[in-house]
This record gives C-alpha cells, structure tokens and sequence, in this order.
C-alpha cells in the first residue's frame, strides 16, 4: 500500500496498544509493590522475587517445565523442521501443508481431551513424559510454519548446484540445506520452548497430579486470589517470554509466516 | 556427467521425491496422525457409546449423548456460548480492522515493529494475561480507584465476575489473531483499485465501503473464526473473570471429562466445537474464492 498520512488512524492505533499493554505494565509495576495488599502501593520493593525462590511448590514447578519445555523442543524441532522440508520440497500438495500445521489450528482443549482419552485407552500413565509427547504436535506445526516460510526465502539452487558437484545428498543435506533453513529452525525452536513453556490447558489435561508444570502451579494460585507473588513471577515470566519471541524475530523475519 | 534420457530423468525424480517424502515428512505426519488425528477420531467413537462408572467408556452403543444435548439447560449454554463469543468476535473485529488498517499505512521500518507488538502478548502466558485483567477490574483495582479519584463514581463498580468482564478478557487474548489476517490481506490489497475508484469519482467512504472492505472480507472471516471458535472452547478465563458464573461450551467440556466423568457428552460437546471450526473454515474458503475470482475480473477491467 501507499503510504498516505494516518492522520485519525493512529487514534486506533495508539488505543490498541494502551489496551494490549496497559495491563501487563500494571502487573510488572504492582510486582514491585512493598505491600502484602496487591492493590494499595506502598513503596518499592523486590521482596516478591525473592519469596518466589523460597516457594517450594513454584520451584518444583519451575523444574517440570523446563523438562517438558526443553524436551519437547528438541524433538519438536527435529521433526518440524524434516516436515518442512518434506512438505515444501516434496510433496507440494496444499492439503499436506494443511494437515502438517492442523495441530496450531485445532482448538487447544479438544486437542487435550482426545489425548486424555488416547492415553487412557493405550494405557499410558499421566507424567510430563505424556505433556511432552502432546506439546511435541503442535510445536511442531509451528516450527513447521516458520521453516516452510524460510524455504520460500531461500534459493534451492545451491543445492542443485552441490549435487551437479558430486556431493551425496546427505553432505548436501547438512552442508547446504541445514545452514540456509538455520535461522527458521532457530526461530522455529524458540518459539516452542516459550509455548510449552507456558501452555496450561493441554498440560492441565495430560499431566499426572503429582508433577504440575508451572503453568498448573500458577492456576491454582490464581484461582485463591491475587497475591503479590504471582505478580512477580508473572513479570518475570512475561521477561522470559519477550525476550526469546523478540529473539526469535531478530533471528527471521517471523511476521512474513502469517 | 551424462545427461539422463527424459525417461530415466522422470524415474529418477519420482524416486527423489518418494525418498524425500518417506526421509522428511513421513516421521511428521504419522507423528500428527498418532497425536491428533487418532486422538479427535477416538473423540468421534467415544461420543458414541455409554460413559463408564468412573470415567472412561462402556462399550455399548447408543445415540443418547447427542439427545442429551438437545435438553433446555445445555441450550442454553450454546446460546449463551454463542452470543458470548460472538460479542467477543464483533468487538475484536471492531478494534482489530481499524489496527490492522492503520499499520498497513505505516511507513515500512515501523511495520515490523508494529507487527510484533501485536504479537508479543500472544506469545505470553494466557493465565497471566487474564490474571493481569483480576487485577485490573477488581472493585479496589486501579480503574475502579481512579474513576472514584476522579469522582465519576462514587462506589466501586462490580465489573469483575461479570459476563462483561468475560469479554474483556476475550478480546484481550485473541485480538492478536484477530490483527495478523487483516493486516495481511489489507497488505495484499492492489492499491490500484481504490485509486481507480477514487479516479472514478467515489469518495473515501464510498470506496472503503464497495472497494477496500469487500475485498479484505476473506481476512476479516480467517480473524473472525480465531478469535469465535477458541473462545467458545475456552473455560479458563469465564472461570477466573466471570467468577464461574457464565458457563460456556469450554467449561462444559472441561468438567465432563474431569468432574463428572461422562467422556461420552464431552466428546458430543467437543465434536460440536470442531464442526464449528470445519464449517467455518469451509464457508471462508467459499467466500474467499468468489472474492478472489471477482477481484480478478475487476482488476482485469481496470
């Protein structure tokens, strides 16, 4: 498009981002509150954050996730970014590229209640080895997204021309195609990592009683009420998140998968 | 090297693309197939037999879940659900379009910028998101604090546990999905369109209404459906925001696979959100052909 001036457009504009960012910056302001009352300001203090790290049941929580998140992120991107390559290189079938990112698509509680019964009915027991297994399907589709996008950045005529040289197609694979896609794959493994990171409903479903993941954690604490706690670890979730997505843009262009 | 015979060469290709199928996409797609597709088909049969005692499933036919949700009280609920979600879409709609329209106008080096600002939230924990609106919207909150500074009001307002702050907390989490679509088929717009109506004497208004409008419809519907079908399935945030109060088809779901331990009417009640989700996507796709197929003929005129 044109640029013309916005003029009356950036009052849409500006209220959109007051509406997305308002409440986020009350939580990180009121995390650094003295006060035990979440909603009177009394002074600055980080209290809160210490506190966290005394929280048994938040640092347990802390640890399942990080196996799930770390776990899930390496198959997640092994397979997402092979599906990419097969999709966008091979098979070039539009229903294919579908079905491969269904799992980003489908709504969040029906993917976790067909698990729940799967697992039921095969007989695996609820752990995070099953949250595992469930965030590895749909952060695959969205590795699978970022690196399908980075294919269509790329030209394949490296490739071609590696093999008119006489390399094998595995020293292509890893010489030529593994280099070129890595900024999408890179991308494509952090955007999963803060996914599972703080997914809940499918983790809510699928995880035995005796390992919550943090997100779990912070769902029973947000159901008794608003604590200063929660705040804080909310602010420093929010950091993590940001960081790594913010990251993961810097690295490729993400907004050109949409 | 030898230059292979057309025969040989397509052979060769067929072989190459076999392979690469089998290496890269196979594990993928039967890992999808294992984890999703077997998973909503077990959704599918379950909804067609007897609930077991204590969850799981007797495997006796019946069509009495379906039945069952005909009854008053869970009409009620999928009338509610809908109008809920449907508020939610016009609203999102309604701030997301203008959004939307307004960083396709930026100069480029913001674009981006303004692009991941939108997402960044998305990307953050959902249950953090909708905590930060518990606090925003509690009677001793900053909003009800400052309207009483102000003097607008002179008790607090129970916004929280509302069917209201529901919504609020919707559009709060799904705007993102909303903005994304948009963004992207205003993008994709052919500027020469518009100029040309506006050459031909239409004015803005006019032009936005016959030309822009119509012509980003298949994004505004992609938006749409993001923004319906997940708040429909959502039972977390009519929990904590609507105090409970306001059950939707999410929070249904929820308890007959966890409390109540009737998976059979669960799985009637998730088929009844993925037919949603199907149909929805089948009507935008319609939609978008003879869009596209008219925007083709306009621009061939033009």
């Amino acid at each position: 498009m044109a640029v013309h001036k916005i003029g009356w457009l950036r009052v849409p504009l500006v209220a959109t981002y007051a509406f997305l960012y308002i409440p986020i910056a009350v939580l990180v302001v009121m995390s650094f509150n003295a006060s035990k009352n979440p909603f009177t300001w009394t002074g600055f203090s980080t209290k809160w954050y210490s506190a966290l790290f005394d929280n048994e049941l938040i640092r347990q929580g802390f640890i399942n996730t990080m196996i799930v998140a770390i776990g899930a992120t390496i198959l997640a991107t092994i397979l997402g970014t092979l599906l990419a390559i097969g999709v966008a290189r091979y098979f070039r079938s539009a229903v294919v590229e579908a079905y491969s990112l269904a799992p980003a698509i489908i709504p969040d509680l029906v993917l976790a209640i067909g698990l729940l019964a799967f697992f039921a009915l095969i007989g695996v027991t609820l752990s995070l080895f099953s949250v595992l297994l469930a965030h590895v399907v749909f952060g695959m589709a969205f590795v699978s997204a970022v690196v399908i996008a980075r294919i269509g950045q790329t030209d394949s005529s490296l490739e071609e021309a590696s093999r008119d040289l006489g390399a094998s197609a595995t020293t292509t694979f890893f010489r030529i195609t593994l280099p070129s896609l890595a900024p999408g794959i890179i991308a494509g493994a952090l955007l999963v990592f803060t996914l599972s990171l703080d997914e809940f409903v499918v983790a809510y479903f699928t995880d035995g009683p005796s390992t919550p993941t943090l997100p779990i954690v912070i769902y029973s604490m947000v159901r008794f009420g608003v604590t200063p706690e929660i705040n804080a670890l909310a602010a420093l979730l929010l950091l993590v998140s940001f960081t790594i997505v913010i990251s993961a843009q810097r690295i490729t262009r993400l907004t050109d998968a949409v | 090297m030898s230059i292979p015979t057309p025969t040989s060469g397509r052979g060769a290709a067929r072989r190459r693309a076999l392979i690469g199928r089998t290496v890269f996409a196979a594990p993928g797609l039967i890992y999808i197939t294992i984890f999703m597709t077997i998973p909503i088909l077990l959704v599918l049969v379950y909804s067609f037999f007897q609930r077991g005692r204590f969850g799981g499933i007797v495997w006796e036919f019946t069509l009495e879940n379906y039945v069952r949700a005909f009854e008053p009280v869970y009409l009620q609920v999928f009338s509610n659900s809908l109008v809920i979600a449907g508020t939610t879409t016009v609203l999102a709609l309604l701030i997301g379009y203008p959004t939307a329209y307004a960083i396709a106008k930026l100069p480029t080096r913001w674009r981006t910028v303004a692009l991941v600002l939108v997402v960044l939230p998305f990307w953050t924990n959902f249950l953090i998101r909708t905590y930060a609106w518990i606090i925003l919207l509690n009677s001793e909150g900053p909003i009800n604090s400052s309207l009483m500074d102000v003097g607008i009001i002179s008790a607090p307002i129970g916004f929280l546990y509302t069917p209201g702050a529901v919504i609020v907390g919707l559009v709060y989490a799904y705007l993102p999905l909303v903005i994304l679509p948009v963004y992207a088929s205003i993008e994709r717009l052919d500027r020469q369109l518009i100029e040309a109506a506006g050459n031909l004497g239409a004015s803005r208004a006019r032009a936005f209404f016959d030309v822009t409008l119509p012509l980003t419809l298949p994004g505004v519907m992609i938006g749409a459906i993001f923004v319906f079908v997940p708040s429909l399935g959502n039972f977390v945030i009519p929990e904590l925001l609507g105090g409970g109060k306001t059950v939707m088809v999410g929070n249904l779901i929820r308890d007959q696979f966890l409390e109540a331990r009737d998976w059979p009417f669960g799985a009637v009640l998730a088929l009844f959100v993925i037919t949603l989700l199907v149909v929805l996507f089948a009507l935008q796709a319609a939609i978008s052909r003879r869009i596209n197929g008219t925007g083709k003929r306009v621009s061939g005129r033009a």
